[in-house]
């Protein structure tokens, strides 16, 4: 048993903790890395990287099935789903040994283990080789989240599965049922599909990707119903019931009763903090609904410790989570840090077509009586889209009437979560809506919708 | 890079300032963000950060002398910098711009005079301002600004760094750019330094404290009959203040009676815990105000003429009362900070108000405002609205009633809430259920530590 003494213990190493350690260390402070996994946490391992190539792999599926359009006779092809896993295990590897890679370059100590608070001060570390304790001045918490259920299902692996069989299984069920059509459904449901397995999306709130603008979730669910994925919404999951050759899925749809049988459901319903075996409420760090109670700095109700990314609620989103990082690590560093606004994280689903957004919905921009101009282009009338032939979706701005400043931005199409940030950086700028207008936009790119819906919001729209 | 240091532009009426005393003598080195010197502002004391790194080269208004806003106070500058055309150009508001202009023509008379106070229906205020504005040696000439709706702006300043929906904001408010300061990064003007609020407020009053008995006696009968006193500057600052808001702002009042029996249990036992920072009623009010205030954010709303902005954070004023008048220092954030945080920085903030030590962005940005009269032995009152907020609790004394408990009499510790709305913003019912909230936080207090 060892003890270490250091500035800062960082307790995970996904997006928030890995990103928090290296600028803690950047700050001339000593770091100890806690892991009870792979270093990169679920974003690298098992969420938003594999998840990533396994979408690429949808991809060039659908591409082989347009060939003809292309003009191009493919000849008999397969696509091989274990293949498909196996490469993007090799990405998440990759991208693991790269957070490794950063780790020593920065003198950072990776402690593997489960960590867990003896005192504010204290992280004792169970690890293969015995307990080992480490000691710092400042502890940043980055546990992250997990899958969540619905009350009275559990989540085997085999039946039903989360996002953390999925991507770890090269087999695949003919047919599946999802239940949540957020980020996390929609991408498996594209991803499932293009290989061939019978897709049901099964949404309990009115619509299919709750959270984004109103248009945004019907144009989503038509596009998928054309690709076969039934997407079914208002829909309320009864009963799962895993028999011993699939899955019996019992719902109340418009108040009527009904039984679905699949091979498989992948629960996607959403992610809980992991706060369990933290010795949190022994420290009486303060939670709230599951998460943890932060300030603007980071910091826990308990002096000097920190906690960034899912497990600190709000967005749960990588992005965010390494924004955090920053924000806890520069506090502890004595700077003043900026506080992430919370309220300009962009928000991506890698579904075919993508999803991006950023800000308001048009819906919350208008309510409160505020007067919004909306400005909406197509990409059917975007020349690099066309020649792409991908010219699903739409791009739409809503901004103030009065200031023009930017309060929202909804895309749906090819290389959405690309497009975003020139909205995002735009918003942290302050810029309005006469800024974006000036801004020369390259020809042809998809980028220049943005510059459209500007126009259209404005009035003047060139090209519709 | 010569840094001029400019009267700041502390709040809304203020015209002119004191120096009280430099904190640096000519000839120190200065950092970006140091102390430099302490302004007697109408209102209160604080001191102004330096904005450029150097040498404080130049102390133009020596300790005691009144200056008017936005005229030249220092020059902090490289130590080998000719400094003799800062001095010549005086403030930002004279200095010229560009080339071939030859000597600047005298500066206006001040440049308060430049940015009046907002016409009746519209509260957007001028912001707390620049600590110090900063003008690089040959300022660029201004390019097209929208300040079209600022006709009182006179021409020609150094380049203003502002967002383009600051420099929006601000033309379409008529607030005079160049008297802000910029909290956005090297100093940049963004939205939130033109939409800050006006620096404290009416009502007035201080946090904490049990009613104690001071000495009581009748002071002798004076020998004239009456006398005059000259308004201090803070008095001077309430009675223009206040009937901007009085008058134009339509007010109505909802009062609700709390049980604060559970609350002074809570709080005994907060208080109890060793090393444990101490907890007052008002820091209990102040959490409770900020949660419910998430539920009912239309009493954090500030009415903007053509809209209501309806505020998501809870930056609430805390009046603290001053020998002669009152300050509000605002706590910023009230809905994110735990319970314990707000009671160490409320303390903080109140012994520093009295101190006269608050920095400038203590005292704007509030977005509602709560004053406890309680240790006044005050059953009830209502307090004036700080526009552009749109509501203001007034807090009364904790006094021990007849309560009807389960049928049977009993003593219970009571304490009233008013609540002062603006009718422009929000309605009766809505506060009614804004106060509900706040009650039922306060009488299951717990729920203002989860």
């Amino acid at each position: 048993m060892g003890v270490q003494k250091v500035d800062v213990a960082v307790v995970g190493t996904g997006p928030g903790g890995y990103v928090a350690a290296i600028r803690c260390a950047q700050l001339g402070l000593t770091v100890a890395a806690v892991e009870d996994d792979r270093p990169g946490g679920v974003c690298l391992n098992w969420g938003c990287i594999p998840t990533k190539a396994l979408l690429r792999n949808a991809e060039v599926v659908g591409l082989f099935q347009r060939a003809e359009e292309f003009g191009i006779t493919a000849g008999p092809w397969e696509a091989d789903y274990a293949h498909a896993i196996q490469r993007s295990r090799r990405v998440a590897d990759r991208m693991a040994k790269g957070v490794d890679f950063l780790f020593r370059k920065n003198k950072i100590t990776l402690v593997p283990g489960v960590g867990s608070l003896k005192a504010r001060n204290v992280v004792e570390v169970k690890g293969a080789g015995g307990i080992e304790t480490v000691e710092a001045k400042s502890v940043i918490l980055a546990t992250g989240s997990e899958p969540r259920s619905i009350p009275g299902v559990a989540i085997d692996e085999k039946r039903v599965i989360s996002s953390n069989g999925a991507v770890r299984s090269e087999s695949r069920p003919a047919s599946l049922a999802v239940v949540g059509a957020g980020a996390v459904g929609m991408e498996f449901s594209d991803v499932y599909s293009a290989y061939g397995t019978r897709v049901t999306v099964l949404e309990a709130l009115p619509r299919a990707l709750p959270l984004e603008d109103e248009e945004v979730s019907t144009l989503m669910a038509r596009l998928f119903g054309r690709r076969d994925i039934t997407v079914r919404t208002g829909v309320k999951v009864q009963k799962v019931t895993p028999g011993s050759d699939g899955v019996l899925v019992e719902i109340e749809a418009e108040g009527k009763a009904e039984r679905i049988e699949v091979e498989q459901v992948l629960m996607a319903v959403g992610r809980a903090a992991r706060l369990r075996g933290l010795g949190l409420e022994a420290l009486g760090v303060v939670t709230d609904r599951g998460f943890v109670t932060v300030s603007p700095t980071m910091e826990t109700s308990v002096p000097g410790i920190y906690a960034v990314g899912d497990m600190a609620g709000r967005q749960l989103l990588a992005h965010k989570a390494s924004a955090e990082g920053v924000v806890a690590a520069e506090a502890i560093a004595g700077r003043a840090p900026r506080p992430v606004d919370y309220g300009n994280v962009p928000s991506c689903t890698y579904c075919r077509p993508q999803v991006a957004s950023i800000g308001l919905s048009e819906a919350k921009a208008a309510g409160g009586g505020r007067q919004v101009a909306v400005g909406k282009f197509p990409f059917t009338a975007n020349g690099k889209a066309v020649a792409l032939g991908d010219t699903e979706g739409f791009l739409k701005i809503v901004a103030d009437k009065g200031t023009g400043e930017i309060l929202g931005v909804h895309i749906v199409g090819a290389e959405a979560t690309e497009i975003i940030h020139e909205f995002a950086v735009g918003r942290t700028l302050e810029a309005t809506l006469e800024e974006f207008m000036h801004t020369i936009h390259a020809h042809p790119t998809l980028s220049e919708a943005a510059l459209e819906a500007t126009l259209a919001a404005l009035g003047h729209a060139i090209h519709i | 890079m010569i840094t001029k240091v400019l009267m700041p532009k502390l709040s809304e009426a203020m015209e002119t300032g004191k120096v009280i005393q430099w904190l640096k003598n000519e000839g120190d080195a200065v950092k970006d963000g140091d102390a430099i010197a302490e302004i007697e502002t109408d209102k209160a004391n604080v001191e102004i950060e330096a904005f450029g790194s150097g040498v404080l080269r130049k102390i133009v208004a020596g300790p005691g002398a009144q200056t008017p806003v936005g005229e030249l106070i220092g020059v902090i500058a490289d130590p080998s910098e000719d400094i003799a055309g800062a001095l010549a150009s005086g403030g930002s508001v004279a200095a010229a711009a560009g080339e071939g202009q030859g000597p600047a023509p005298d500066a206006p008379a001040g440049p308060a005079a430049a940015s009046p106070l907002p016409a009746a229906e519209t509260y957007t205020s001028t912001p707390a301002t620049t600590d110090v504005v900063p003008v690089s040696p040959a300022p660029a000439p201004e390019d097209s600004q929208p300040l079209a709706e600022a006709p009182a702006a006179p021409a020609a300043a150094g380049r203003i760094k502002a967002s383009p929906l600051a420099k929006k904001i601000a033309a379409q408010s008529g607030v005079d750019l160049r008297l802000v300061q910029g909290s956005g990064p090297g100093g940049r003007i963004v939205r939130r330094d033109v939409e800050g609020a006006t620096a404290a407020g009416p009502g007035a009053a201080a946090p904490g404290a049990a009613p104690t008995r001071p000495t009581f006696s009748i002071p002798p009968r004076a020998e004239a009959e009456f006398e005059d006193v000259a308004l201090t500057p803070m008095r001077a600052v309430i009675a223009k203040r206040l009937p901007q808001s009085k008058g134009p702002v339509p007010h109505f009042y909802v009062t609700s009676e709390v049980a604060m029996d559970r609350a002074a249990t809570l709080r005994a036992d907060l208080n109890a815990l060793e090393g444990s920072a101490k907890v007052s009623f008002t820091d209990m009010i102040v959490k409770a105000c900020a949660l419910a205030l998430l539920r009912y954010p239309r009493v954090n709303a500030s009415f903007q003429g053509q809209s209501i902005r309806v505020h998501h954070r809870a930056h609430i004023g805390i009046a603290v009362a001053l020998d002669d008048g009152l300050i509000t220092p605002v706590l910023r954030d009230c809905d994110a900070k735990p319970l314990l945080q707000i009671a160490r920085e409320v303390r903080d903030l109140a012994e520093r108000a009295r101190a006269g030590r608050l920095r400038a962005p203590e005292i704007s940005g509030a977005t509602f405002s709560i004053s406890n009269l309680g240790m006044f032995d005050v059953e009830e009152f209502s307090a004036i609205i700080n526009p552009p907020e749109g509501g203001i609790l007034a807090v009364g004394s904790i006094l021990e009633k007849p309560v009807v408990v389960d049928g049977a009499l009993a003593v219970g510790h009571r304490m009233k809430l008013t609540i002062s709305c603006d009718h422009r913003v929000t309605d009766g019912a809505y506060a009614a259920r804004f106060l509900q909230d706040a009650k039922r936080l306060l009488e299951e207090p717990l729920r203002l530590l989860v």
